[in-house]
């Protein structure tokens, strides 16, 4: 039954191997709505109690690095996509520049979101670290930054895992034999790319958006 | 010369540490587990060791606070949750459906992986000095004041959670995509059905866990203030999602032992099971409705009244699937063609202790009663019958079941009945004058009691160490028909389903043919005769 090289001994199909995979990725997902769904709840349970501070504490962050960042990450889902498109249709060059593209636009969005980081510290916005204000928001507003820390870290390491994940199909696009095995993992990491993205649509309405509109 | 199996397929040791089979990465988690519930064990043992007089003789108050928090830390997520799943489960699931191993195989051996690097690290907090915070790790204790290991212990423990997403992922997938022909969902046996909402509960609770241990860990480390009522963080939210995890664990403890039981009462009373789609779906509504009691353990921490009658409303909610369960199992046994083997005294025994575990648990749904009972022995007595009356016996149970397709050999019939009665009596010495303690007042977590208690307690520590006894002596006699037991044929017992088709042990890739599936389970009308009477 397995006799084609590109599927494991164990399936039977290679419409059985790709439905697992992209099966196996939704799962995934579902964990990780989960993971991040305790913070987003956590963040709103507290943003719920003290309103003020949270809407103060929103005017402190960078919406400018925080509205360029959403539109890399977007744009770089975009280049996933197509690239996912060029796969399936074996225009294997086009792939890997789509994909390099993609890698670069996260590469920034990870460089931006460092810079922010370093503001912040100098802002003495670091909670746990070196945190200084004072007045009645003061320690909303310090809630506010550990959750911000805490999602934006966690993101981040999630786009870097993505970076590494399209890196290793950026590599492979030129050189693989199986191609409807390297177009299946391709789908899987897409998916992967864009809930990283949409995670992060989430967060910048949650962290840049409260305060804005006074 | 016979047939290699997955066991004779290679014997060097690196291709176990190795392997991808779903068989031997079953017997790899087993042996881990066995090390982890001897040390839960251990730890247990010095608490009834220690409260059988009144007086502190046998460890001081701060020692007594570790080993139960070790006990129930080391139980809870490294014997408990994995024990069923990733033992019989992954060893029977691929071969219950006919496929020739689970969905993602290195994935499955990148979970015992992880589960051993967080055991060890867990291992390492308690060797080193222990934690003291109970199981619950609540704050603002084991964030602010707690002088002991958390930090290390919570690490254990997260690293450990991905090892059960990871299970439950492998299991959801297999499931939906790895099916034999003609295996539709309703001829699925049951203990499928089980297994199927436990993952789903482990897909989706475990996070909750660890994005939980991350904040109380940066609490700890960074000294932020996540749940510190200084800063305005609530003590109270680090429960919310604790329980929200940890209540749905609970039938992560405990719907695989359902299934297990399922199997077993089908078989022993020859019959098919009574509402096979009731008792199927019971399964999912448990789990599903389990997301949603978790407040039932804060009804006196200061949440809403309106929030605790939500919750104690939808705790009487599960026990309606709970209750078809147990009333479907006495429907099947009801004019069946009942066997006494050691197996079914196991799932007989399950039934009895689950429903006291369960009718019990009701009692503490009440609000009212609740409060009485809170902290007492009450719920020590409650959840260890639900936990080790039904989970522990349903493991045991299914392990004899399944040990001639495991081993390729008999088991002793009758040390392993001795062995099954022993337990029963062991556990209910142990833990029925618990009930009464509770019901008397005294409360838990504490190393002296008053002297009116002694008689129950010295009860239950005498159960317990008959409940050691019986706990080793399947060691002994299971040690020693793995060399001298007679040689098991395909299917001992005459049980339906595909795993008894194939030889015992399995080959390698489970079947040496495709099974095609025409009939629907449990059809024990045209199930061969048993061969071992």
């Amino acid at each position: 039954m397995s006799d084609t090289p590109d599927i494991a001994e164990h399936l039977a199909t290679r419409a059985q191997r790709d439905d697992v995979l992209e099966l196996g990725m939704w799962t995934f997902l579902s964990t990780e709505v989960l993971l991040f769904g305790g913070l987003i709840l956590s963040y709103f349970v507290y943003r719920h109690a003290d309103p003020q501070a949270f809407l103060a504490a929103g005017r402190e962050t960078r919406i400018v690095i925080g509205t360029i960042n959403t539109a890399l990450l977007l744009t770089s889902s975009f280049c996933v996509a197509a690239a996912l498109q060029a796969a399936e249709q074996g225009e294997r060059h086009a792939t890997r520049a789509l994909l390099g593209i993609a890698i670069l636009l996260g590469l920034s969005f990870l460089g931006l979101k460092g810079l922010e980081y370093v503001e912040e510290y100098r802002e003495y916005l670091v909670p746990g670290i070196d945190f200084a204000r004072t007045g009645e928001n003061a320690h909303g507003i310090e809630l506010f930054f550990i959750f911000y820390f805490i999602a934006t870290l966690l993101h981040g390491i999630h786009v870097a895992c993505g970076i590494g994940v399209l890196a290793v199909f950026a590599a492979l696009a030129t050189a693989t034999r199986a191609s409807s095995r390297y177009v299946a993992g391709l789908r899987t990491a897409a998916l992967y790319w864009h809930f990283v993205d949409l995670v992060w649509i989430f967060l910048f309405a949650l962290i840049y958006l409260p305060g804005r509109n006074s | 010369m016979t047939e290699k199996n997955y066991l004779t397929d290679d014997y060097r040791l690196v291709s176990w540490f190795t392997t991808t089979d779903h068989k031997r990465i079953a017997i790899l988690y087993f042996a881990t587990l066995i090390v982890f519930f001897f040390i839960g064990g251990a730890a247990a043992t010095l608490i009834r060791l220690e409260l059988a007089t009144p007086g502190p003789d046998v460890v001081s108050a701060d020692t007594y606070n570790r080993l139960f928090t070790m006990h129930g830390i080391i139980m809870v997520w490294f014997f408990l949750i994995p024990s069923i799943p990733n033992t019989l489960g992954n060893f029977i699931v691929p071969l219950m459906i006919g496929a020739r191993d689970l969905a993602f195989p290195r994935l499955n051996l990148a979970s015992w992986y992880l589960f051993v690097l967080g055991g060890c690290i867990t291992l390492y907090a308690i060797f080193m000095g222990g934690v003291d915070t109970g199981w619950t790790l609540y704050t603002p204790f084991s964030t602010l004041y707690s002088n002991s290991y958390v930090s290390v212990a919570v690490t254990g423990i997260f690293i450990a959670g991905f090892s059960s997403i990871l299970t439950g992922l492998n299991f959801i997938v297999t499931i939906h995509k790895l099916r034999a022909p003609g295996l539709t969902w309703y001829r699925l046996p049951l203990f499928i059905w089980t297994l199927y909402a436990t993952s789903v509960i482990l897909v989706l609770a475990t996070p909750v866990l660890a994005i939980t241990l991350v904040l109380l860990a940066m609490e700890r480390l960074f000294g932020v203030g996540i749940f510190d009522p200084r800063i305005g963080g609530d003590p109270l939210l680090f429960q919310h999602l604790f329980w929200f995890y940890s209540h749905p664990a609970v039938y992560i403890m405990i719907l695989p032992g359902m299934g297990v039981v399922n199997e077993l009462i089908a078989c022993y009373a020859r019959k098919k099971i009574f509402g096979y789609k009731f008792v199927a779906w019971a399964s999912l509504a448990i789990a599903a409705a389990g997301f949603l009691v978790w407040g039932h353990h804060m009804f006196v921490s200061g949440q809403s009244l309106t929030a605790s009658l939500v919750f104690s409303f939808m705790s009487f909610i599960v026990a309606v699937p709970s209750a078809i369960k147990v009333f479907n199992w006495t429907a099947t046994l009801h004019k069946g063609t009942i066997r006494f083997d050691a197996p079914m005294l196991y799932a007989l025994a399950f039934v009895g202790l689950f429903t006291i575990g369960g009718l019990t648990g009701l009692f503490l749904a009440c609000l009212a009663f609740d409060v009485y009972a809170t902290d007492t022995y009450f719920v020590i007595a409650h959840f260890h019958y639900i936990m080790v009356g039904g989970m522990v016996t349903a493991y045991f149970g299914g392990l004899h079941y399944w040990w001639p397709k495991i081993t390729g050999r008999m088991y002793p019939e009758y040390w392993a009945r001795g062995a099954a009665i022993l337990i029963f009596f062991g556990f209910n010495l142990t833990f029925f004058p618990q009930f009464i303690l509770g019901a008397e007042g005294m409360p838990r977590r504490y190393h002296v009691y008053a002297p009116e208690f002694q008689v129950w307690n010295v009860l239950s520590s005498g159960g317990a160490s008959i409940l050691a006894v019986a706990y080793l002596l399947p060691m002994f006699y299971l040690g020693f028909s793995l060399f001298f037991g007679a040689r098991a044929p395909a299917n001992p017992w005459g049980a339906t389903g595909l795993e008894w088709r194939t030889s015992s042990p399995p080959p390698r890739l489970n079947f040496d043919q495709q099974p095609v599936v025409t009939e629907d389970p449990y059809d024990y009308a045209h199930a061969p005769e048993p061969q071992h009477v």
